[in-house]
């Protein structure tokens, strides 16, 4: 049976004089990685909880399928859920914790552990059966919640920040595993994540969210390289944001205006970079700092303006060229140049 | 489909909100009912009772009555004496104490705790059994002071006030140790270690950092000496020996010998009434000085 | 916390021999009936000059007593095992309502712990004459599950909020309902605290003295009732006997409970 598309209609939550989340409208398509992305306080965490039952939204619809669950109680939903914590149960064996849902859905003993036991080779735990919870690492407690999310086929799958507690090297190994078993399933799937890198490598598409709303929702290229919001331009990597009147077009360039958005990457000291049809922006270095892959670079435009600069280095870069208090002139070429629509300006 | 989508589902959502706070409401309804029905109730039908006359008509004279017998103001003083003793005793033997426990090792702390523990888990009936063979005309103190030579006859130890109070001291000493011992374990070490370096003496550090930092836990100890002992029956009743009558004594006496259920009541009120605004301020008192800032 | 005060030896000392002595005061007059009990004479002499167990013989050899004995161990079983489900159940009504009206709850399941036991003792009294339960055992049963809610609330409370909630979600996304949620992911984890919270019910429920006075009687008299009547009238060595196994069984349980934490 394949896994059903989720679809969200105007759904609302009110926290005292808080709006958690205001009239939020979404479809998750069959088998899809959908991830909602934003600051704490977004309405992201809120907006998966409503859709797993356990936060009751003021107003609003929400389907899995053609059915609508709104009122349905959580343990009718037939949803497997990821926690932030895992949520394992303790007392129980890890054998134990994967059979639980089966055995609630009464099947025959034998059939739950073969069923757990598979769910747990599918998630590289085989022969940790009778380990105590207690004696797993990280790692290994996410793969148990991973397993019993799972191992009841479920009709989706929701995470809420499963990889806030495992350290880098680990996340990045859980981001693959994790990707790789939801289109193994080719199970829906709603995520949710604060960080940005793991939103851009896991999804298939992307909700950045922003005091209850749904800022933008496409595909993660898009997303980062045109975002459509200051917000999202703002939350998405290091970007500057700019009146066109601080930038002077070179070349055949078209005369520019509105408010313009540079990544920090896409600047360059080197004038070629603009590719003879680009910008210029003059301004005086206020700050330079060595992060590893990159230098980092902060000038002051016109006195008023912070322009971002990220060169990778190894190139042909010396900092002990630059001093604080120097001019310095940023090239950018048009193709890096994105203008937000609407908005005030800044 | 978009007017209708602004508010769809909000009626049955509330429906459910309430449905579930119902549910776990409901969850207290056997404790409530127990103590509506078993100590409420009681309590109402004894402010009735004060309130009403043998023959069910309303009137003050029980209170009247109470109010005019130099007995219940004699009661009113004994009462508040052995409580006012209990709590200086407990005070001045309870704060040392948990200070030893707290400046000892968990280890040794929490073996010097079972001899604490030990006397609170034990029936209150035993303990004043203990301290009536002990206290004696012949037991075991009094031996010792007539034996040493201190004294040339027996002290009269029990059946009177100073008994009472000994064993009222004893009743309640681990239950103010207990709050005392846990706030002062809770003080930082690093505190005292700042104060000793900044040259406060042992005896000055005592009393400008660890005292006032243990503050709410002798308080929360001190409220539950006063109010429990207030109300105190068995130990008057055994080590007072008859010579001693706080109101839970008199509450007793004038049901059992003078059959006057309006009065017993309108006594039980007054003690009540005692109770709680000498909760009541206490609490109130002690969460205006830790408000202001500075004090201690 | 004295490791500040190296050089303190003398106020060590002080505290040291004047904490010994309060520990004394504490102790001694639970010890002091152990050797009495085994005392052979009928007068109170300690130490005792011939020693026996008599007392204990006419502890155990007394019908009155022995039914006094099964009364508070029945009532103090009752107790615990209506006290102990009820107060579980109110603390997660006031974990899970919150606010001012899980304050009100919380605070209404405890006043029978500030309320002085003479009142409620003569409140009883007549509540229970009125509903034609005095002298019954049910009737000292809802006088002890009373005392015991209090206490069952306030070691239960801590343990049920420090619960991780998330857990029950879990269980429930996992296909479980409340119930279910509840008695296989939630009781499991609080064995201990249900455990010392069905202790503490037991226990004073067997050490109640001042309701069982008024409203127990006849065949539902209980131990403490019996102690108080006979200690009022004359010192028998016969309570230093009960003193003394009652002494025994709190040390025993005492130390079950510090071996059981320390494993």
């Amino acid at each position: 049976m394949a896994s059903p598309r989720i679809a969200l209609e105007k759904v609302r939550k009110v926290y005292g004089r808080h709006v958690a989340l205001d009239d939020v409208s979404v479809d998750v398509r069959p088998g899809e990685f959908l991830t909602l992305l934003g600051p704490s306080g977004s309405g992201k965490t809120t907006l998966l909880m409503a859709i797993a039952g356990f936060v009751r939204p003021e107003a609003g619809l929400i389907r899995i399928g053609d059915a609508d669950v709104t009122r349905l109680p959580v343990n009718k939903r037939d949803i497997g859920i990821v926690f932030q914590n895992y949520a394992l149960f303790p007392h129980m064996s890890v054998l134990s914790n994967v059979e639980y849902p089966l055995l609630l859905r009464r099947l025959p003993r034998a059939e739950a552990r073969e069923r757990a036991q598979a769910a747990l080779a599918r998630t590289q735990l085989e022969g940790y059966d009778a380990r105590d919870i207690a004696a797993l690492s990280g790692g290994q407690r996410q793969r148990v919640a991973l397993a019993r999310a799972v191992v009841f086929e479920p009709r989706v799958l929701l995470m809420d920040e499963p990889l806030s507690a495992l350290d880098k090297n680990l996340r990045e190994q859980m981001q693959f595993e994790i990707r790789k078993l939801q289109q193994d399933l080719a199970i829906t799937t709603v995520y949710v994540t604060h960080d940005q890198r793991e939103a851009l490598t896991m999804s298939d598409r992307i909700a950045v969210m922003n005091a209850g709303r749904i800022e933008q929702l496409d595909a993660p290229q898009p997303i980062y390289q045109c975002p459509t919001s200051r917000f999202v331009a703002d939350f998405m990597g290091e970007s500057n944001i700019l009146p066109a009147a601080f930038l002077e077009p070179l070349g055949s360039a078209l005369p520019l205006d509105g408010t313009l958005v540079i990544r920090a990457e896409n600047l360059s000291l080197e004038r070629e970079a603009a590719d003879g049809d680009g910008v210029a922006i003059t301004g005086r270095v206020t700050a330079h700092a060595f992060r590893g892959e990159t230098w980092h670079l902060r000038l002051e435009v016109e006195g008023e303006r912070q322009l971002l600069l990220s060169i990778p280095s190894g190139k042909s870069f010396d900092p002990a060229d630059i001093q604080i208090g120097q001019q310095l002139t940023a090239y950018a070429a048009a193709r890096h140049i994105h203008r937000l629509d609407g908005g005030p300006e800044p | 489909m978009t007017a209708m989508t602004a508010t769809v589902n909000a009626a049955g959502l509330r429906r459910d909100a309430a449905a579930e706070r119902r549910f776990f409401l409901s969850l207290s309804l056997p404790s409530l009912a127990v103590v509506g029905i078993g100590a409420i109730l009681p309590l109402f039908w004894i402010l009735q009772q004060s309130l009403t006359t043998a023959r069910g008509d309303f009137t003050v004279v029980n209170y009247t009555a109470l109010l005019t017998n130099g007995l219940t103001w004699r009661s009113l003083l004994v009462t508040l004496e052995l409580s006012g003793g209990t709590l200086v005793c407990c005070l001045l033997l309870g704060i040392p104490l948990a200070f030893l426990l707290a400046s000892t090792s968990p280890r040794t702390a929490s073996r010097l705790m079972v001899l604490v523990l030990l006397p609170l888990w034990t029936s209150i009936l035993v303990r004043t059994y203990g301290w009536l063979v002990l206290l004696r005309r012949d037991g075991l103190i009094n031996d010792l002071l007539v034996g040493s030579g201190l004294v040339s006859e027996p002290v009269p130890l029990v059946y009177n006030f100073t008994g009472t109070l000994i064993g009222m001291v004893h009743y309640m000493l681990p239950i103010f140790v207990l709050p005392t011992y846990a706030a002062m374990r809770d003080i930082d070490g690093n505190v005292i270690r700042a104060a000793a370096s900044m040259g406060a003496s042992l005896w000055h550090c005592f009393r400008t950092v660890i005292l006032p930092l243990a503050f709410g836990g002798i308080v929360s100890g001190s409220v539950i000496v006063f109010v429990y002992t207030l109300g105190f029956f068995i130990t008057p009743a055994i080590l007072g020996g008859g010579r001693i009558s706080p109101i839970a004594i008199r509450i007793d006496r004038t049901l059992s010998t003078l059959q006057d259920w309006g009065g017993a009541a309108a006594l039980g009120i007054l003690l009540l009434l005692i109770v709680a605004i000498l909760g009541v301020t206490t609490l109130g008192a002690t969460r205006l000085i830790r408000s202001k800032p500075g004090a201690d | 916390m004295l490791d500040a005060y190296p050089e303190s030896r003398l106020a060590r000392a002080l505290l040291w021999s004047f904490g010994s002595l309060v520990l004394a005061f504490l102790i001694l007059p639970t010890l002091i009936v152990v050797p009495i009990s085994f005392s052979g004479s009928d007068m109170l002499e300690f130490p005792p000059r011939s020693f026996s167990l008599r007392w204990y013989s006419s502890f155990f050899g007394s019908a009155d007593w022995m039914a006094a004995l099964r009364t508070s161990l029945v009532l103090a079983g009752l107790t615990a095992v209506v006290s102990v489900p009820a107060a579980f159940l109110a603390c997660i009504a006031i974990d899970r309502q919150g606010g001012r009206l899980a304050r009100a709850i919380y605070a209404f399941a405890v006043i029978p712990s500030v309320v002085p036991g003479i009142l409620l003792a003569i409140g009883l009294f007549f509540v229970l004459a009125r509903l034609r339960l005095l002298g019954t055992l049910g009737g000292v049963l809802l006088g002890h599950a009373v005392l015991a809610i209090p206490v069952a609330v306030i070691v239960l409370y801590p343990a049920v909020r420090r619960f991780d909630w998330v857990q029950l979600q879990a269980a429930r996304s996992l296909g479980a309902g409340w119930g279910r949620a509840i008695v296989g992911i939630m009781l499991p984890q609080m064995v201990l605290s249900l455990v010392s919270a069905a202790l503490m019910a037991f226990l004073s429920s067997l050490d109640e003295a001042v309701i069982s006075i008024f409203v127990s009687s006849g065949a539902n008299t209980t131990l403490p009732k019996l102690m108080f009547i006979s200690l009022r009238d004359q010192i028998d060595p016969t309570i230093a006997a009960i003193s003394t196994l009652w002494t025994g069984l709190i040390v025993a349980v005492v130390l079950l409970f510090a071996a059981r934490q320390r494993a």
